[in-house]
């Protein structure tokens, strides 16, 4: 392959933000143009999803890292986090040797008190206590999952609570979204949530969403993808959805994906592979959530969308699914979003919110992805994958552990964007590239794979 | 979020080993536990890896000292986002009785190395409080400067509006939101500034009494750039839950109107009026023939307003590809409520 020519310079006259937008366009623009005028077979290969280099450069990671990682020194669990859920989501094992030495050190971890930290001796930090978590449950069994100590950990989420109802990150660290969300989600998957942890947390969260509709990390800054998950996901778990303006967030969140077929994290920002998941898992939540209900007209009008093709290419059962669907839906009729009550687990909180994270996987999503899923996953696939290995925010990049996560979650979304039960595999046509691209599913409100999730709701039931 | 990408050697003075500075004699450092078969293990290089062994023998005996100051000084330069350093760096500042305008400075040396940190600016802001009002102009000053390289650092501006609430210093802020939208009007940050400025400035009296002259100026900016997002949702923003009035404010229509004229990035503009149509707005004829002559000739007939709702979908789905899920949901929302 010749390597393409370098751009012609920006036009003149324009701003900063035009001019550097101008640049990705070009970037993006010719890495789609010399796609089209691959060969088939060539195209089906840019498509691919580069397992094996995937697994290696993660697996390697997972083992040990380069000098320049001491910038990471304080987000271990992350890396561990990043690493442990991208094998997973490419459905591949680690081995068992592997598997102990993770629990070992993620132990290490474990604040005496409660909490994880950075690493070995750290204080124990928000962020990295869901890291920690949710790796230790993506790797599964009762060793993994037993080494988590929930009562500190409860203790823990506890000395971190606000009188304004958020949460700090660390003893005496920044109160955010990204606090509430952390602490939330971890009480939600160790089934430690109460009345005491979810107070007021509606109040903040609510007063982040800004007059753009998408939701910042603190009151009056600037509305921003990944507190925008955060926050919503915030909201589900604790049963207040409801309280966002909806309808502006979905709008907001829709305007985020620009013409690099990407997401951005905010208004005039640079596409960027890590808002797949962000921005494209918010959609997938907000359509899971149908604020709206279903309209008596709505359903006929859904056949005339573009839709129509899957709707007639769907077999008998799915239909009869979507039917039996109607009925678990009606309370979204009267416009109350409650959540339906029951699963396999016997919360042992007092709270409603119990239920919340199980039962929202219950809900199903109606008609297509409020974005664009095939749009999307051209740009993680052809953009944002390096064919040796990994994922990079953008063509120019490099490519990290971070993005190599969060590409493949948004390509997961996307995925089982339109799968009317969590776990149903996708219609053929719904996973751009060879169908053996398609990846695990997840649970979108903690971004765990779904089966490890399940496995954890189960073992922290009683 | 960018990759780690440090400064390796260069740049970086000569190192000299902790072991051999008097200061530091007496001190046994004290290797990270990171078990038998460590999993994501950094090779450290031997200059990181010297300074968190003494730094977790001070920590670990809370030696609130000088020599523990310098040290956590040390140690945020080989990683500025160790969070327990900064806090072990606190808990020695109050204890020694810290010169708070200094420690700023030890920020700003940090912040030209790196400015997108959550530590460094948490770390700010809590010693600005220290200083209280008195450092708000040093604060904004500070900002500024991290503006000039990145006018959209998201940590920079939630200080910024920090130092606003916290300390003061509003009399200058509009002019500054203006300042930059002139320089880059696509500024969203800027524009997300303006709006806190006009609805929390305390010498401007709130989103009412700015609203009217924020219109015109969120309407100028649509007019020289339709295509551009931000002053659109702007424009939204100061009506916020005042729908009567946005659904009355008749520069609103007319701005729709010109720029569906013109038949080019009308986009915003019907998004807009879908918006306010889904409110009960009645359009005249002449927005009625805007929308109308936009559409392509498949599209059928427009009638009645909730046939235009439909139509603008229509038009929207075929004009903005990516979006055409949403149009078609929002179709089914109109058709629905109506
Ligand atoms: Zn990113």
């Amino acid at each position: 392959m010749e390597p393409p020519p370098p751009p012609p310079p920006p036009p003149s006259g324009t701003t900063v933000t035009q001019r550097d937008q101008w640049r990705v366009e070009q970037e993006v623009g010719r890495i789609y143009s010399f796609f089209a005028q691959l060969p088939p077979a060539a195209q089906s290969f840019a498509l691919e999803v580069q397992r094996d280099n995937h697994i290696e450069y993660l697996t390697r990671g997972l083992r040990g890292l380069a000098p320049s990682f001491g910038s990471l020194d304080a987000s271990r669990p992350w890396i561990c986090y990043w690493i442990i859920h991208s094998l997973a989501l490419l459905g591949e094992p680690i081995d068992a040797e592997l598997e102990d030495s993770v629990i070992d050190f993620l132990s290490r971890c474990q604040d005496p008190s409660g909490g994880y930290g950075g690493g070995p001796g750290q204080l124990p930090h928000l962020a990295t206590t869901y890291a920690a978590v949710n790796s230790l449950i993506t790797l599964g069994g009762s060793r993994s999952l037993s080494s988590i100590n929930r009562d500190k950990v409860h203790n823990f989420l506890r000395q971190m609570k606000q009188p304004s109802g958020g949460f700090r990150m660390h003893d005496g660290g920044e109160i955010d979204v990204r606090a509430c969300y952390t602490a939330i989600s971890v009480a939600s998957t160790l089934n430690i949530l109460d009345d005491e942890l979810a107070e007021k947390v509606g109040d903040f969260i609510l007063s982040c969403q800004t007059y753009e509709g998408g939701i910042a990390g603190e009151p009056g800054s600037e509305a921003h993808g990944g507190y925008t998950f955060c926050g919503l996901a915030t909201m589900i778990l604790i049963n207040e959805a409801d309280r966002l303006d909806l309808s502006r967030l979905i709008d907001w969140v829709v305007f985020r994906q620009g013409v690099e077929c990407g997401f951005q994290g905010r208004v005039n920002k640079l596409v960027d592979g890590c808002y797949s998941f962000w921005q494209g898992g918010a959609c997938a939540l907000l359509q899971k959530l149908h604020p709206f209900g279903l309209s008596e007209g709505g359903e006929d009008e859904s056949t005339d969308s573009i839709d129509s093709s899957l709707y007639a290419a769907s077999n008998v059962s799915e239909q009869e699914e979507q039917e039996n669907n109607l009925e678990s839906a009606s309370p979204q009729v009267d416009g109350t979003c409650q959540f339906k009550q029951g699963g396999p687990q016997s919360a042992s909180c007092s709270i409603n919110t119990g239920n919340a994270s199980y039962n929202f996987l219950e809900r199903r999503a109606e008609g297509g992805s409020l974005f664009n899923s095939s749009a999307l996953q051209q740009y993680i696939l052809l953009c944002s994958q390096l064919p040796e290995g990994g994922f990079r925010d953008k063509p120019g990049k490099f490519r990290d552990l971070y993005h190599t996560c969060y590409c493949l979650s948004g390509l997961t979304v996307c995925q089982y964007g339109r799968s009317k039960h969590a776990d149903s595999p996708p219609l053929p046509w719904d996973v751009v590239g060879p169908y053996s691209n398609l990846l695990e599913p997840i649970h979108p409100l903690h971004n765990v794979v779904l089966s490890k999730y399940q496995e954890a709701n189960e073992f922290f039931a009683g | 979020m960018a990759s780690s990408s440090s400064s390796e050697g260069e740049g970086r003075r000569a190192w000299v080993p902790l072991a051999s500075r008097p200061e530091f004699a007496g001190v046994t450092p004290l290797p990270q536990d990171d078990g038998p078969s460590p999993v994501v293990a950094i090779a450290y290089r031997d200059d990181f890896r010297e300074t968190m062994d003494y730094f977790r023998s001070l920590y670990s005996s809370r030696e609130l000292s000088p020599r523990s100051l310098l040290l956590t000084s040390l140690a945020i330069s080989v990683n500025p986002a160790n969070y327990t350093v900064w806090h072990f760096r606190r808990q020695v500042l109050e204890a020694l009785g810290a010169d708070w305008t200094e420690e700023l400075g030890f920020t700003e040396g940090v912040a030209k190395r790196n400015a997108k940190n959550y530590q460094l600016w948490h770390h700010r802001r809590w010693v600005a409080e220290k200083l209280g009002p008195d450092a708000a102009s040093r604060e904004l000053e500070f900002t500024r400067k991290i503006f000039c390289l990145d006018a959209k650092n998201y940590h920079a501006w939630s200080h910024r509006q920090w130092v606003l609430q916290a300390l003061g210093g509003w009399e200058d802020e509009l002019d500054y939101c203006a300042q930059l939208l002139e320089e880059d009007v696509f500024n969203n940050s800027a524009w997300n500034q303006r709006y806190f400025v006009i609805t929390k400035s305390p010498s401007l009296g709130g989103l009412n009494a700015m609203r009217d002259s924020e219109v015109d100026y969120a309407i100028e900016a649509i007019h020289a750039n339709p295509e551009n997002e931000s002053p659109w949702r702007y424009l939204r923003g100061l009506y916020n839950d005042e729908n009567e009035a946005w659904l009355n404010d008749s520069r609103v229509h007319s701005a729709c109107l010109r720029v569906l004229k013109a038949k080019r990035n009308f986009k915003f503009a019907l998004s807009t009026l879908l918006d306010l149509l889904g409110l009960g707005f009645k359009p005249n004829q002449e927005i009625k023939d805007a929308i109308t002559s936009l559409r392509t000739s498949d599209l059928g007939e427009a009638g009645s307003d909730s046939d235009l709702a439909n139509s603008i979908c229509s038009i929207l789905g075929l004009e903005d590809p990516m979006r055409a899920n949403y149009w078609t949901w929002r179709k089914q929302q109109a058709s629905s409520s109506s």
